[in-house]
Parts: structure tokens; C-alpha cells; sequence
């Protein structure tokens, strides 16, 4: 059995598809360079990400709930799941604003459509309430399961932002339909809302409905603004290098096809 | 007592970060590598780590979710917070399965008669808000205050036109040039956005499978 499939694996064709080898390669390109300045480059300057708003809002959104003593929500949206970069960058920013809301006595609500979602959010809540030394603070029932339903997801958590009247409100990870009618009743119960999406058109229903939005890469960056930490800076230092790349390719090939139409190389 | 202690925080780092982060690397490098294989073997084995796995842990999750639904609900109710809520949605939790086992799930079952006539009405209220909020978002969105924000209400306001039942009526370098609009500055704004969304997935997903960042396993670094 074992023999007759090793000669199957064998027998058959192609094991690359030459198709990707450019894919392949950029790839590569883009992981040597993410390596480089994250494990060289780092030891040897000190990189720094530029003001965001949005992330230095987060402090005065938590403080506004322990003030005013009300709840602060945060919500993933209900497009993704834990396998998105999105959600993992969310889950980054809910380990600092979880940190936070220890340290202030602040109670954080946390309501998923996705159980794996709630599990690992779970700890990862937990996990700050214990760095924070606060281990005793951290309620489990705060981070539940709703539905996975969208509208139903929606229905509950709007419920929740009428009812409870969180404060401060966390719209961060992967909206669809559902991320105007969050965002608007946060507005209507006068929340201060920070949101940030991968999704360009719910990107233009926050813009109008939040206080602050966190656009394209500002969320992955995120991480590295809150944390502090050098390596992450350095490896968005390396996303600024493959973006400035791209942008001295994309006018050298928008002068080249000007001049010869017929130009293809540009097309890779 | 100390050596134990010592000892006991060792494994605990090593079952609840080093074997995780190791987990991780090893799937995240495999379906790397898969993708560029075009051999019959890699297909499977992508479908085995994407589809099978992810619903085998998905399936034992949802008990941990709906368990914690139940527990949550259960204690509200005794507490009285949102008494009448809770006990809705513990009855469409308990009705809806057992309407399924004992009826199926056919088209003339009480279970199919339930979902057409009880959620598919509820989902499709909920939806209707969004044209309301829309309304509202756009009212207070589409505001001129400022000369930017004059350029966006004329855009706005040409795009609505352009796709509204008066497009037949309008001039037709009007319509053109609500075409033009979405398909020049508004795309190019979009593809730049995309672009570092799509940086920031790459640097995100690395740091991740690299150990660089660990918040997602419940710890800092």
C-alpha cells in the first residue's frame, strides 16, 4: 500500500505550479525583507510610527468609561473568522485595551459570532487582566457567545449598545452589513467609537458614523504603536519599504506605458 | 518547594506558548509551501488542514459557545437583567433542534415553517434598518463645511443622480462623468487602501507565524 502510493507521488507530473513562480518569488523578496529589518536592521536603529489618532484615542475612550462608570464594547464585526489577519490584528489591540481596562477597574464587553473567536479572545483577555496584575478582575461571562447569524449577531449586539449604553465602543476585525447599524447606534447612544476594517466600502460607513477610524494598514500597525515593541516596529518599518516598492514601480511603469503603449513587461 | 514552583512555570509556558507557537509555524509553513504545489497530494492535504480540521475544531468550539450562551442566559434570567430577551432566545435555542429531530428539516416541516415565517422576517427587519441609518449617516456625513467636504456631496450627490431612475433623463456626459469619478479618483483611493491592507495582512500573518507577535495566545512576549 505504502509502496503503491510512494510510486503514485512519483509517478505523477508536475510537482510545482509554474504558474505562482512569480507569486513565489515576490513572496520570498517580501519575507527577506521583513526578516532583514526585523532581526538585523532593528539591533541597529530605532524606528518610530508616526501619530494615529485613532490608537491614541484609545486611552481617552477608556477613560471616559471608567469615569462615566459604563461598560466599554468591543466588538470583531461578524464578517471574519480567526483565520483573517484582520481578526489577529484586532485580537493585538484588544490584548492592550484589555490591559487598560484592568488597570482603570473598567468592565470590557466582548460579544462574537464565531465560538473559536470568543475562545481565543477569552484568553487573550484573561491573559492581559493577568499581566496587568489584575487576574482577579476579569469576568469570563464578558466575553460570549451571540449568534452566527449576521443579522441576528447585529440584532444582539445593537440590543446590548441600546440597553447596557457602553461608553466607548471598539468596532475592529471584519465588518459587513452589519458595521452601519452598529456604528449608528453607538452614535445614537452617544458612545465614543473607534473602528477600523480590511473592507473599504464599511471603511466609508465608519468614516461618517465614528469619531475615529483606523484606515487599511493603520490597523496592522496597531500592535507595534501600542506595544512599543521594536521588532513589530521594525516589521512595519519593513511594510513601508515593500509599499515604497511598489509605488517606484507603479510610476516607473505608468511613464513606461505612456511612452510605448504596447509595453507588456509592466504586467509581470 | 522552589525547584517545583520553577519547574511548574516552565511547563505551563511551554504547553500554553512554545507548543501553540510551534503548532503554528508548522501549519502556517506547510500551507505555504502548498499553495505552489500543483501535485494531487498537497491538493488534499489543503483541504484536509483548511476544510477538515477547521470544522472538526470548529464543531468542538460551538459547544463551548453554546454552552456558554446557555450558562450566561440561564444566570441573567435568574438575576432578572433582560428577563424577557433571555427567555426568548432560550426557547429559539431549545425549539429550533428539537423541531428539526422530531419533524426534519423538509420543506412543509414545522422547523422549515419556523425559519420562513419567524427568522427570515426578523433578519430581514434588521436589514431594513440599514436604509434609515444610511439616511441618517449620509445627512450628517454629506454636510458641507468645508471646501473638501463640498467636493464630497458634489461627488456624492452626482453618483446618487447618476443611478437613480433620472439617469434616462439627465445629459449623458453627466452619467459619464459620475462613471469617471468612480472609476479614477475613487478606485485609485480604494487600490491604495488595498495596498496596505494587503501589506498589513503579509507583516501581520509573518509576525505571527514567526513568534514576533504572541498576543493572540493570552500573553505579552
Amino acid at each position: 500500500m505504502l509502496f503503491s502510493n510512494l510510486i503514485f507521488i512519483a509517478d505523477s507530473s508536475a510537482w510545482f505550479n509554474t504558474d505562482k513562480l512569480l507569486t513565489l518569488i515576490i513572496s520570498l523578496f517580501c519575507v527577506i525583507i521583513l526578516l532583514y529589518t526585523t532581526y538585523y536592521k532593528a539591533k541597529q536603529s530605532k524606528f518610530k510610527i508616526r501619530e494615529i489618532a485613532g490608537l491614541k484615542a484609545i486611552e481617552d475612550a477608556i477613560g471616559r468609561a471608567t469615569e462615566m462608570a459604563r461598560p466599554l464594547l468591543f466588538t470583531p464585526g461578524w464578517g471574519g473568522d480567526i483565520q483573517r489577519p484582520t481578526t489577529i490584528a484586532s485580537m493585538n489591540i484588544l490584548g492592550h485595551v484589555a490591559s487598560k481596562t484592568a488597570q482603570y477597574n473598567c468592565q470590557l464587553i466582548y460579544p462574537t459570532h464565531d465560538p473559536v473567536i470568543m475562545a481565543v479572545a477569552q484568553e487573550v483577555i484573561k491573559g492581559a487582566y493577568a499581566s496587568a496584575g489584575y487576574a482577579d478582575r476579569y469576568k469570563e461571562d464578558n466575553i460570549f457567545y451571540v449568534s452566527s447569524s449576521q443579522f441576528g449577531y447585529a440584532a444582539a449586539v445593537e440590543g446590548l449598545i441600546s440597553r447596557l449604553k457602553p461608553a466607548s465602543i471598539f468596532l475592529l476585525g471584519t465588518f459587513e452589513a452589519e458595521s452601519l447599524i452598529l456604528a449608528e447606534t453607538g452614535n445614537i447612544n452617544k458612545a465614543i467609537q473607534i473602528a477600523g476594517t480590511d473592507s473599504t466600502i464599511q471603511l466609508s460607513f465608519f468614516i461618517v458614523a465614528c469619531d475615529y477610524v483606523l484606515i487599511g494598514e493603520e490597523l496592522f500597525a496597531a500592535s507595534g504603536y501600542l506595544s512599543d515593541d521594536h521588532s513589530i516596529k521594525a516589521s512595519v518599518r519593513a511594510q513601508d519599504i515593500i509599499k515604497l516598492l511598489i509605488a517606484v514601480f507603479l510610476i516607473v511603469a505608468t511613464i513606461w506605458v505612456t511612452i510605448d503603449p504596447n509595453s507588456q513587461w509592466w504586467k509581470l | 518547594m522552589g525547584d517545583y514552583r520553577s519547574k511548574f512555570a516552565m511547563v505551563e509556558t511551554m504547553m500554553n506558548r512554545r507548543i501553540p507557537q510551534m503548532i503554528c509555524f508548522a501549519f502556517g509553513a506547510a500551507l505555504f509551501t502548498v499553495f505552489f504545489l500543483s501535485h494531487p497530494l498537497a491538493k488534499d492535504l489543503n483541504l484536509t488542514i483548511t476544510v477538515d480540521y477547521w470544522q472538526i475544531i470548529f464543531a468542538f468550539t460551538l459547544i463551548v459557545g453554546v454552552v456558554s450562551f446557555v450558562r450566561i442566559t440561564i444566570k441573567n434570567i435568574k438575576k432578572g437583567e433582560d428577563r424577557p430577551y433571555r427567555i426568548v432566545s432560550l426557547i429559539g435555542l431549545i425549539a429550533m433542534p428539537v423541531l428539526a429531530l422530531i419533524w426534519g428539516i423538509r420543506g412543509d416541516s414545522p422547523f422549515m415553517w419556523v425559519f420562513e415565517y419567524v427568522q427570515v422576517p426578523m433578519q430581514s427587519t434588521v436589514f431594513a434598518l440599514l436604509a434609515f441609518f444610511v439616511a441618517s449617516a449620509s445627512f450628517r456625513g454629506f454636510r458641507a463645511r468645508s471646501a473638501p467636504a463640498a467636493v464630497l456631496l458634489i461627488a456624492a450627490l452626482l453618483t446618487l443622480l447618476s443611478r437613480s431612475s433620472l439617469e434616462g433623463i439627465l445629459p449623458v456626459y453627466f452619467s459619464d462623468f459620475a462613471d469617471w469619478i468612480r472609476s479614477n479618483p475613487s478606485m485609485a483611493a480604494r487600490r491604495a487602501i488595498l495596498i496596505g491592507i494587503g501589506l498589513g495582512s503579509l507583516t501581520t500573518s509573518l509576525r505571527v507565524l514567526l513568534g514576533i507577535e504572541r498576543t493572540w495566545l493570552g500573553g505579552e512576549k
